[in-house]
């Protein structure tokens, strides 16, 4: 990545010799503010049709063809947007069990999602029964810590993806849980397991060093929070052990945020971290504002939440 | 030369040039948005699901069975109607099966309480509420314990303090959990090999069960949990859950 910014640069330099007396003031028209928006779900569980009124928990709430109206009009309010999903499609209602995730995977396809991780409930048809309905899903796969290599699902799992909006670089990895105990080993088969925090260092590394990302955002399948395990890797923990991450999209744990959580990563910035509870109840909004250096605001980013 | 001027072109721009325009993260805004009936469906998603949820519906919704009253798992402090009703559909679905390929009968079932993910409506039956019960895909297997993993299972349901469904299984316990009886199809538990039915989830240590990887053999019968339920509730016209002293504890 280090050569094609020389050579980036080098093409700068030359129409600057080709300009002459115009000198860098022409530079300076080339990034102008704007908005990026991040949509997201987690555990929407096959939740494709909406609960009826008689719903005891929730009533009336949900559904994938509303949930489409949502994405439409905040794509419409905004192009720079990307729609993640942090996992656990698969699994809760009848439409799992007689399409095996097809429809899920079709109708995330129609809603434009740009990328989703993996969750444990994903490997419930085992990872053949994931691998078969891959090519129902027109959006991408992306998980750092599960070494796939063994696995029919090989290559077609990315651990991490950059996305360009407005000329701004969104780097997204994705983690997920660790698969013994919660899912049955003839389901995941050959999946390894690796160190979320390591993973996550590695990623953040690359994508801010490498990849020059403008902001970084972890699709993570670990869950919020674990106060009855304190040693178990969670967002919050993840957070905390980890830097330049801006934020870090949840799931697993069914948590509802109410609004996003501030935490502290190791340098004493912020992360957000965010989750929508489950089954499609909910979309998350995260708007991050850029803006040139001239409108920088004297306490860094402010956040609103 | 011109490579030399290049790089000092390059080291400008680096350091003074794009300083000026970098962009700044300057604001976050994050919030969430409930998913709610005040949201026009979109007509093309909408119509595009229709199909698939009509074949579904016509599938799940004919009535199979009838059920008296309402059951659900918080029935009980060690057995419940709907566990009981469960785990005995599971021998009772599972055994003709199991006898057929080996020649050996079922000697218990043991599932277990979470594994009752909802409660059971008064009223009619369909598949649906089998799907409701049993939404995951598990599937029937019989292991082979000695009696050594069988203690070993008796001590963790004495200990788990939960409503485990079991069936053919007499189990008492004193005040400090500790067992004082247990029965395998009315008789002592002697020093013998025990067929025992379970899930798949909990055959692989789900629930913490590890009692059952160190087993003589596995007999895998291709045959959901769901499933049992299914042809269960077809057998029966009007099913009769009820909590009995399979699982006590004398206080």
């Amino acid at each position: 990545m280090k050569r094609r910014d020389f050579l980036q640069h080098t093409a700068a330099s030359t129409t600057l010799i080709g300009l002459g007396g115009l000198g860098l003031t022409s530079f300076t028209s080339e990034k102008k503010a704007t908005k990026i928006t991040i949509l997201h779900t987690n555990d929407v569980h096959s939740h494709i049709d909406a609960f009826g009124p008689e719903d005891g928990r929730n009533a009336n709430k949900g559904g994938v063809a509303r949930r489409a109206t949502l994405i439409d009009n905040y794509r419409k309010e905004n192009p720079n947007t990307l729609l993640l999903d942090a996992g656990d499609i698969f699994q809760g209602t009848p439409y799992f069990n007689y399409y095996g995730g097809e429809l899920e995977f079709k109708l995330m396809s129609k809603l434009k999602y740009d990328a989703s991780t993996i969750g444990n409930h994903d490997f419930d048809n085992g990872i053949d029964g994931l691998y078969a309905q891959l090519p129902h899903a027109n959006f991408d796969f992306i998980c750092a810590n599960y070494d796939f290599k063994n696995t029919v699902i090989d290559t077609h799992v990315k651990p991490y993806e950059v996305f360009v909006k407005d000329g701004i670089k969104i780097g997204v990895f994705g983690l997920g849980i660790e698969l013994d105990g919660l899912v049955a080993p003839n389901m995941f088969k050959e999946t390894k397991y690796l160190d979320p925090v390591e993973i996550a260092q590695d990623m953040t590394r690359t994508l801010k060093e490498n990849e020059h990302c403008d902001l970084v955002i972890c699709l993570s399948h670990l869950g919020y929070h674990y106060k009855n395990n304190s040693s178990k890797i969670s967002d919050l923990k993840l957070a905390a052990a980890t830097k330049n991450i801006d934020l870090i999209i949840g799931g697993h744990t069914h948590t509802f945020l109410p609004k996003p959580t501030v935490a502290k990563n190791i340098d004493g910035k912020n992360v957000l971290v965010n989750q929508v509870g489950c089954y499609g109840l909910y979309l998350g909004k995260i708007d991050f504002y850029f803006d040139t250096d001239k409108n920088k605001s004297a306490n860094g980013t402010s956040i609103l939440v | 030369m011109r490579i030399t001027i290049l790089l000092v072109l390059l080291y400008f721009l680096s350091f003074t040039g794009c300083k000026q325009n970098q962009l700044h993260l300057n604001k976050i805004e994050g919030k969430r948005i409930e998913v709610n009936n005040s949201i026009t469906e979109n007509a093309e998603i909408e119509a595009y699901i229709k199909p698939f949820r009509e074949h579904i519906q016509n599938d799940l919704d004919s009535i199979i069975a009838y059920a008296p009253q309402t059951y659900t798992k918080s029935d009980g402090e060690f057995n419940t109607a709907i566990g009981n009703f469960m785990a005995d559909a599971v021998y009772q679905e599972a055994n003709p099966i199991f006898n057929k390929r080996t020649g050996h009968d079922i000697d218990m079932v043991l599932l277990n309480h979470g594994g009752i993910r909802s409660i059971l409506s008064k009223g009619n039956i369909s598949k649906r509420t089998a799907f409701e019960l049993m939404p995951f895909e598990n599937s029937i297997v019989v292991v082979a314990l000695k009696k050594a993993q069988i203690d070993s299972m008796l001590l963790y349901l004495s200990k788990s303090k939960k409503a485990h469904p079991i069936s053919q299984l007499k189990l008492t316990l004193n005040r400090n959990f500790e067992i004082v009886d247990a029965k395998i199809k009315n008789e002592a538990i002697t020093n013998r090999t025990y067929y025992v039915a379970t899930n798949d989830y909990l055959y692989n240590g789900g629930d913490n069960m590890r009692f059952f990887k160190t087993n003589d053999s596995l007999y895998i019968l291709n045959y959901k949990i769901r499933n049992a339920l299914i042809d269960n509730f077809l057998k029966n016209d009007t099913i009769q859950p009820s909590q009995d002293d399979r699982f006590t504890q004398i206080k």
